[in-house]
């Protein structure tokens, strides 16, 4: 649908800006995981085919031409993968905040200044 | 003030560069050859009616295979950094509805769950979703007492073994001679019944098994208990 690829582009350049704007770790993470699902709905909605149905061959299918009934496989077979990895980096990143905050009582990415240039 | 002209600068050259891909967007009218190619082996040579599972357990395997790992790892990583004792005295107990309707429910989540993953060759569903729903059972089972303890040596067998056993049904395959995570290692059986897709229901069963204790040892250690 082109409706769900406007809204994961919005998705996306709303999660970058929050990304780039705001102070607070945990919205950036928030960010992060905005930005996740406008990419992820964007390459779903690449896989889409006008008028077909999902890439499960049961009754709605019929088994001889089911090539030109079925949508893309592939892209939400990647997104799938994506999710996945996108869970597991959030959560490795929400336990280095709390780390953080152990050590510092902060945070706001303004106090961490080890890696500034 | 240099900072926000920079940020909006990025910003606006993000949508200068995404805006062509929306606005020149066309829809595809047909399969491009590998799908094709996916759907019509996932019918004749895998007998498997969902084609995205047959695509992410068999085609695409090796990924899978990575995939589980950096689950892994996470699961590693998150364990390392958060090695401390929560102050339980200052939380407060669950409610009486929340006790009594999660000791009714955990056993129907965890039965869904691995209804989920075993069916995830005929159904939308898989291995990663199930353990998913696994683990949420288990996070209902945390929320509702917060004194629970889980026993940690079985949480690593389940994950270990599980593991262990996706690599050695791959190299079952090689040592067959048909290739590594090939899922022809057992008989393919009729297409859409429960026992038909080769090895897909063993891998994925084995994924879910994986995926809920790790998302559990996860959420065990983000609520603070060693």
């Amino acid at each position: 649908m082109i409706f769900s690829l406007i809204l994961g582009f919005i998705l996306l350049i709303l999660g970058i800006s929050m990304m780039l704007t705001r102070n607070n770790l945990i919205k950036i993470v928030i960010g992060f995981s905005i930005m996740d699902t406008g990419i992820h709905l964007i390459i779903v909605s690449i896989g889409y085919i006008r008028n077909r149905t999902a890439p499960i061959i049961d009754a709605a299918v019929n088994i001889k031409d089911a090539t030109s009934q079925v949508v893309d496989p592939i892209p939400s077979a990647l997104v799938l993968t994506a999710i996945v990895i996108g869970l597991a980096v959030t959560a490795v990143m929400l336990s280095f905040i709390v780390e953080m905050y152990k050590k510092t009582k902060s945070l706001s990415i303004d106090d961490y200044q080890e890696l500034k240039w | 003030m240099i900072r926000k002209i920079f940020v909006i600068f990025a910003i606006a050259g993000l949508i200068m560069m995404l805006l062509p891909l929306v606005v020149n967007f066309e829809y595809k009218d047909s399969l491009n050859e590998l799908s094709s190619q996916y759907v019509r082996g996932s019918i004749d040579d895998l007998k498997s009616q969902n084609v995205v599972t047959s695509v992410i357990v068999s085609y695409r395997g090796l990924d899978t295979l990575g995939e589980v790992t950096v689950l892994f790892l996470a699961t590693a990583g998150v364990g390392f950094l958060l090695k401390h004792k929560k102050n339980k005295n200052s939380l407060r107990k669950a409610s009486e509805l929340l006790q009594t309707s999660s000791s009714f429910l955990v056993a129907l989540i965890i039965l869904f769950g691995i209804y989920i993953f075993v069916h995830g060759h005929l159904t939308p569903g898989g291995g990663f979703q199930g353990g998913v729903i696994i683990a949420s059972a288990f996070l209902l089972m945390i929320l509702s007492d917060i004194n629970l303890k889980f026993n940690h040596l079985i949480l690593h067998l389940v994950e270990s073994f599980s593991g262990a056993f996706y690599v050695v049904v791959g190299l079952i395959g090689l040592l067959l001679g048909i290739g590594f995570l090939n899922i022809n290692i057992v008989p393919l059986g009729n297409f859409g019944q429960l026992f038909s897709a080769g090895a897909i229901p063993i891998v994925y069963s084995l994924i879910g098994l994986k995926v809920g204790a790790e998302l559990t040892a996860i959420l065990n250690t983000m609520g603070g208990e060693q």
